[in-house]
């Protein structure tokens, strides 16, 4: 632990004992702004637009209707899910990339059973079966790296990162028998519209907003309150003191990627069923990889992921509007969050360590 | 057999994209970081290689075609090592996470990729032929010698550039001093520090010329095998990330990643040329299943190799690691 | 003679622990010097600022009669001072002479075959039995050893400092390797051996310099020391501390270990068909070097370690001895638990094992205990109380019941931990080195402690280091070494001298030789 400076450096870093809340809030807070400068000179240099005019077409995307703030919502939904669905195994230091797989296979089952037994059965059996089918499959996409991991300790990150793209293949075949000699599926039981969630305030997607909002409660109670909660950050901390605990390492592991990967299902099942009535390999539309951004940032706090969440739904729908306003195209938005993002990972740094200047240090830090 | 043949010649090209990728990050995990940013870096690399060649054919009265390749080709590089030193300094110096680091990386480079393509381009999508031609020169008398010339040496030069690379990555890694250290800090960075190595220093070359060899991947990508068409399509993800499976699938060994690239591409193309190999007819959804090969392919590889904890056979060590010193 | 090192007034402190004091010592060139001392005595501390690890406080260091400052290791490299540690410093899936390759000089060609080549030689010449183009994740403990030593003369060494080198060796291997020591004595060079094993001091160095306690005590010649005038010195004076030893009430069989056997990973027998009984209403105290087994020990009877066939660990709940004992070998920590059995465990690593330490006190409380009752919520309410009764009872400083524990001071964390254990009411606690790190009077509360629950008749196992304290704590003090049961004494009646012979020396058994 001890090392002695003795050639000693111009700066040395040292990890922070103790960070205020105020201190760590307003690291984040200078992260951003620092980030939207940057963005302004980007969007500066490429468009000559004025940044501050820009800024607040950007803000016209999310804000300037009722529509498109209850479209912001409908995408925040989906990305805050898988977020949420991440979040148990982020807590366990199991590093689930497989978000994106997961949510396909939860879609992918949705949409076999709203084609294959819609309009066939009573609709409330044709959802439970949805339902049922869409957490079956994403939890199988779970379960199946969390067990080679708690067995033979196989790299989780690799494993989960290639079962998204058997996911999209698997996707992309069902597609290609479903459509038959159509150019494309389009919308699923178009004229029965079975499997479709009902209109709720005018829109199918209501119902996708309510269950969002109530896992996002449930996921945080279930992480900080429960037992298995508990559980989970004893394993992710130290598996040697879960071991002296009492605590099924293997099995708290299996259960928490299946309780993730099931979650990342729903997800599935509620963007087939409330949002596209449709199924294609972007369905996901890589929210399962940008959810992973989200639940890093925000660690376990689910509340802390929602407002991560509407930080990047915002931009993206601001970039869009930037788009169709100046005529640019909207990767801009991956541009612009980029930014934002590696300002906020780069400024954990300062949350976490400290730098010491030359003649500003104690001799020795223990 | 001309179908075999054909076969071959598709699989070769699709191996030399992936292989660029592949051998890029053999060279950064090597140094224990895990770069999930292989995509967006093959995104800057296809981007910038295709647009400063595009300038300079619009730009030059009289353009030089192999003035043409080299500015390409340095712009490729030098725009992947910048996504690279990005990473570097976020991982390294600053310590953030290299998994979410490098996601971020492969959104923000697809995003500055796709942006700039459509905005400087302003709706073009082709270069003038020529910097495509120029990729795609054989090498003359080799490539009309019948079947087998048409065969081995019916491709661009980067084709046969890769392999070179991948050999020299193969001795620099077990032959040199260099290779060696880089190989310590990868396994123990702590011992490596403790001998003296300086570990910052070659976790960022490392880093920043692994990414640049990945782009490389991504002008190939542009430049020859897509005909020097500039599209916005997400071809090029999809590529990114089986080079990261290759990288798996190599168990970090260079030599393996240039039979390995070829056999994805034939594993890739197999929906293809198989049915009419066995005289078959095969239904399209099959061919979707077929493409899903090469990951079941790597998973497996994965899990071989964590069963049978073959030291040789498992990643370096320290891989996804931040190192600090203060930190044993 | 010439000096190959001089040590002149070196301090090194750590925080407000001071590891080594004002020591001024000397090593002679061609000699082997043994530096002895207790766990915790500076030993290491001091030989690593030989070896560029540290740099001292204060003081001054010669080399060859020349003052040097050696701020890391590669200075050390170039003054010739090689240091083999504990902890080998290797790359696993590297060959033998890759590993060589990586400390050369920078100046040196690359070319595996020289190197392999001048290795061979220093091989041939010090005796060293290896093959060079073996992986070093298959060799032997020993293997790694010779090759560490190998790396260090390739590198020019002409101090060679090893870190407890037959810790890990088996008495043929140590032979073997005092063989090969001798060989570089005669060829001119210095050996420095960190050890406590006082028959290995006796056949091995010229002269012995000991340390206690971070001072330095002397050094002496070894033809004119015994293992009694070395240990004396190196445990010093009995220290009066005034603990309380109250008489054992009433007696019973608590645990009855037989045949208890674990291999490590490395297949290495760490404790070898232990045989003894613990009994309600005493202090057990283990005594042995550190890594002698104790903490396979502990672990076996907590459910945490793998054992070997035939390994018999029986717990006995009360008086009545036949109907309800129950055998924990095979059992998890749960399933012991499960049973009923009262098992508290303090283990060595406070925070590594015993707690976790990004969680707060209340959270902490519950580690063990969170599972109980149905609900599936953790209820929280009862360790909360339990962690204000604890902050306050046993005197933690900290900043609130919700701050993580590893911000806290050592002996704050060990409150936490033994405050734990003890409210479980246990009818078994075991603890291992309880009090290190901890000062003197968050000791005293510790014992205090122990006897408290002694005195309600829970049997308590206690794994210590410090032998004053085993002496004046234990009833009965079983002594550790290689992994067996070198004897137990009595605690009220044993000396420091015998304790400490038991510790370093095997016991010659029936058919056996020592």
């Amino acid at each position: 632990m001890n090392k002695t400076a003795v050639h000693e450096p111009l700066v040395r870093v040292i990890k922070r004992d103790t960070i205020s809340l105020k201190k760590k809030l307003l690291i984040r807070a200078c992260a951003i702004i620092f980030a939207l400068i940057i963005d302004a000179v980007f969007i500066y240099f490429v468009t000559g637009l004025n940044p501050l005019g820009v800024y607040q077409a950007m803000i016209r995307g999310t804000f300037s209707t009722k529509m498109r703030f209850s479209w912001a919502m409908r995408d925040l939904a989906s990305l805050l899910l898988i977020g949420i669905a991440l979040a148990p195994a982020f807590r366990m230091h199991f590093w689930n990339i497989g978000a994106e797989g997961q949510v396909l296979m939860g879609a992918l089952a949705t949409a076999a059973v709203m084609i294959y037994y819609g309009g066939r059965v009573p609709s409330w059996m044709l959802y439970s079966a949805m339902l049922a089918a869409s957490i079956f499959a994403g939890a199988l996409w779970g379960f199946i790296p969390a067990w080679f991991k708690a067995h033979f300790n196989t790299n989780e990150t690799l494993f989960t990162l290639m079962m998204n793209y058997v996911a999209i293949q698997l996707v992309s075949c069902s597609v290609t028998i479903w459509r038959g000699q159509a150019s494309s599926l389009g919308k699923l039981n178009v004229k029965t519209k079975a499997g479709w969630f009902p209109s709720i305030w005018g829109q199918r997607y209501t119902i996708n907003l309510i269950v969002v909002a109530i896992l996002t409660v449930a996921m945080y109670c279930y992480l900080r309150y429960s037992k298995h909660g508990y559980e989970i950050s004893v394993v992710g901390e130290s598996e040697n003191t879960a071991r002296y605990a009492g605590i099924n390492v293997k099995h708290v592991i299996i259960r928490t990627m299946i309780l993730s990967g099931a979650l990342a299902g729903l997800t599935g099942f509620l963007i087939v069923g409330g949002r596209d009535q449709a199924i294609s390999t972007g369905t996901a539309g890589g929210n399962g990889f940008t959810a992973i951004i989200v639940a890093w940032l925000a660690k376990f706090n689910t509340f802390i992921m929602a407002l991560i969440s509407f930080l990047l739904i915002f931009l993206e729908k601001g970039a869009a509007e930037i788009a169709s306003t100046y005529n640019l195209n909207d990767f801009a938005s991956d541009i612009i969050a980029g930014i934002i993002l590696f300002c906020i990972l780069g400024s954990e740094f300062f949350i976490h360590y400290q730098a010491v200047f030359r003649g500003h240090a104690d001799k020795e830090v223990c | 057999m001309d179908t075999l043949i054909a076969w071959i010649m598709r699989a070769i090209p699709f191996g030399t994209i992936i292989m660029y990728g592949a051998l890029g990050e053999i060279i950064t995990e090597k140094s224990g970081n895990l770069n999930l940013g292989v995509p967006g870096i093959m995104y800057l690399g296809g981007f910038a290689g295709f647009a400063s060649a595009y300038a300079y054919e619009n730009a030059s009265a009289d353009p030089n075609m192999a003035l043409c390749v080299v500015i390409a080709l340095l712009c490729a590089f030098a725009a992947s090592m910048l996504g690279g030193l990005l990473y570097s300094f976020l991982t390294i110096t600053l310590r953030a996470n290299q998994n979410v680091t490098g996601l971020t990386l492969t959104t923000f480079g697809m995003g500055v990729a796709n942006f700039f393509g459509v905005f400087i381009l302003n709706g073009r999508t082709a270069t003038q032929s020529m910097v495509y031609k120029a990729f795609q020169t054989k090498a003359p008398f080799l490539s009309n010698m019948g079947v087998l010339g048409q065969t081995l040496f019916g491709y661009g030069f980067m084709a046969y550039a890769a392999i070179a690379l991948g050999i020299a990555l193969h001795f620099f890694l077990n032959r040199t001093r260099a290779g060696l250290n880089l190989r310590a800090i990868g396994e123990n960075p702590a011992t490596a520090d403790a001998a003296g190595i300086s570990v910052i220093r070659y976790k960022y070359l490392a880093t920043c010329l692994g990414a640049g060899v990945s782009g490389l991947g991504g002008l190939y990508y542009v430049l020859d095998y897509n005909q020097g068409i500039w599209a916005t399509t997400g071809q090029i993800e999809a590529l990114g990330w089986l080079a990261v499976a290759l990288v798996i699938f190599t168990v970090w060994k260079p030599l393996n990643a240039i039979w390995g690239s070829y056999l994805f591409g034939m594993l890739y193309w197999l929906y293809q040329f198989l049915p009419s190999l066995l005289h078959i007819s095969v239904p399209g959804y099959i061919t979707e299943l077929i493409q899903m090969v090469p990951y079941i392919v790597t998973i497996v590889v994965l899990v071989f190799s964590s069963l049978h904890h073959k030291s040789e056979n498992q990643p370096p060590a320290s891989l996804g690691v931040a190192y600090f010193r203060e930190e044993r | 003679m010439e000096n190959a090192i001089e040590l002149q007034h070196i301090t090194k402190a750590f925080g407000s622990v001071i590891a080594n004091k004002n020591i001024s010592m000397s090593v002679r060139r061609g000699e082997i010097l043994s530096l002895l001392g207790e766990n915790g005595s500076g030993k290491t501390t001091l030989m690593n600022m030989l070896s560029g690890i540290y740099y001292p406080d204060s003081g001054s260091i010669k080399i060859k009669g020349t003052p040097v400052e050696i701020r890391s290791p590669k200075d050390a490299y170039l003054l010739g001072i090689g240091m083999v540690h504990q902890h080998f410093k290797l790359i696993d899936v590297f060959t033998a002479v890759e590993n060589i390759a990586l400390v050369m000089n920078q100046h040196e060609k690359y070319d595996l075959k020289a190197i392999r080549r001048k290795a061979r030689e220093i091989c041939d010449r010090y005796e060293f039995d290896i093959d060079l183009d073996q992986k070093v994740y298959e060799m032997s403990v020993s293997q790694k050893q010779t090759l560490e030593i190998i790396k260090m003369l390739y590198r020019g060494a002409e101090i060679l400092i090893l870190d407890e080198p037959t810790a890990v060796l088996t008495p043929q291997e140590t032979d073997k390797l005092f063989s090969v020591l001798r060989n570089m004595k005669a060829d001119g060079k210095s050996v420095i051996i960190i050890t406590h094993k006082l028959h290995e001091v006796l056949s091995i160095s010229d002269r012995v310099a000991i340390l206690r306690k971070g001072e330095y005590i002397g050094t002496v010649e070894t033809s004119e020391a015994t293992e009694s005038s070395l240990t004396e010195m190196m445990v010093g004076q009995k220290v009066e501390l005034n603990i309380d030893r109250p008489a054992p009430v009433d007696p019973h069989l608590r645990l009855s270990i037989h045949n208890l056997s674990v291999m490590n990973e490395e297949g290495v027998r760490v404790l070898d068909s232990i045989d003894f009984e613990v009994f309600s209403g005493e202090i057990l105290g283990i005594a042995g070097i550190s890594g002698n087994g104790q903490r396979e020990l502990l672990e076996a009877i907590a459910g945490l370690q793998k054992t070997e066939s035939d390994s018999s660990i029986v717990y006995y709940p009360d008086d009545d001895k036949d109907s309800t004992a129950e055998q924990l070998i095979g059992k998890s920590p749960k399933e012991i638990r499960d049973m009923g059995v009262h098992l508290s465990f303090v283990p060595e690593d406070r925070l590594g094992m015993g707690l976790v330490g990004s969680m707060g006190m209340t959270d902490n409380m519950m580690l063990k205990s969170y599972g109980n009752g149905r609900s599936i919520i953790a209820n929280r309410r009862e360790p909360r109380h339990l962690a204000e009764k604890i902050k306050e009872q046993l005197g933690v400083v900290t900043p609130s019941i919700s701050t993580p524990v590893s911000r806290l001071s050592g002996g704050n964390v060990q409150k936490v931990l033994v405050g734990r254990e003890i409210a479980a009411c246990p009818s078994v606690l075991m603890t291992a080195y309880a009090v290190r790190g901890l000062d003197i009077n968050t000791s005293h509360t510790i014992y205090r402690l122990l006897n408290e629950q002694k005195k309600k008749g829970v049997a308590i196992v206690y794994v210590g280091e410090d032998l004053d304290v085993l002496i004046d704590l234990c009833d009965r003090i079983l002594v550790l070494c290689g992994g067996k049961n070198n004897g137990i004494v009595d605690g009220r009646s044993t000396t420091k001298e015998e304790v400490g012979l038991l510790m370093t020396k095997l016991k010659a058994r029936k058919g056996e030789t020592a």
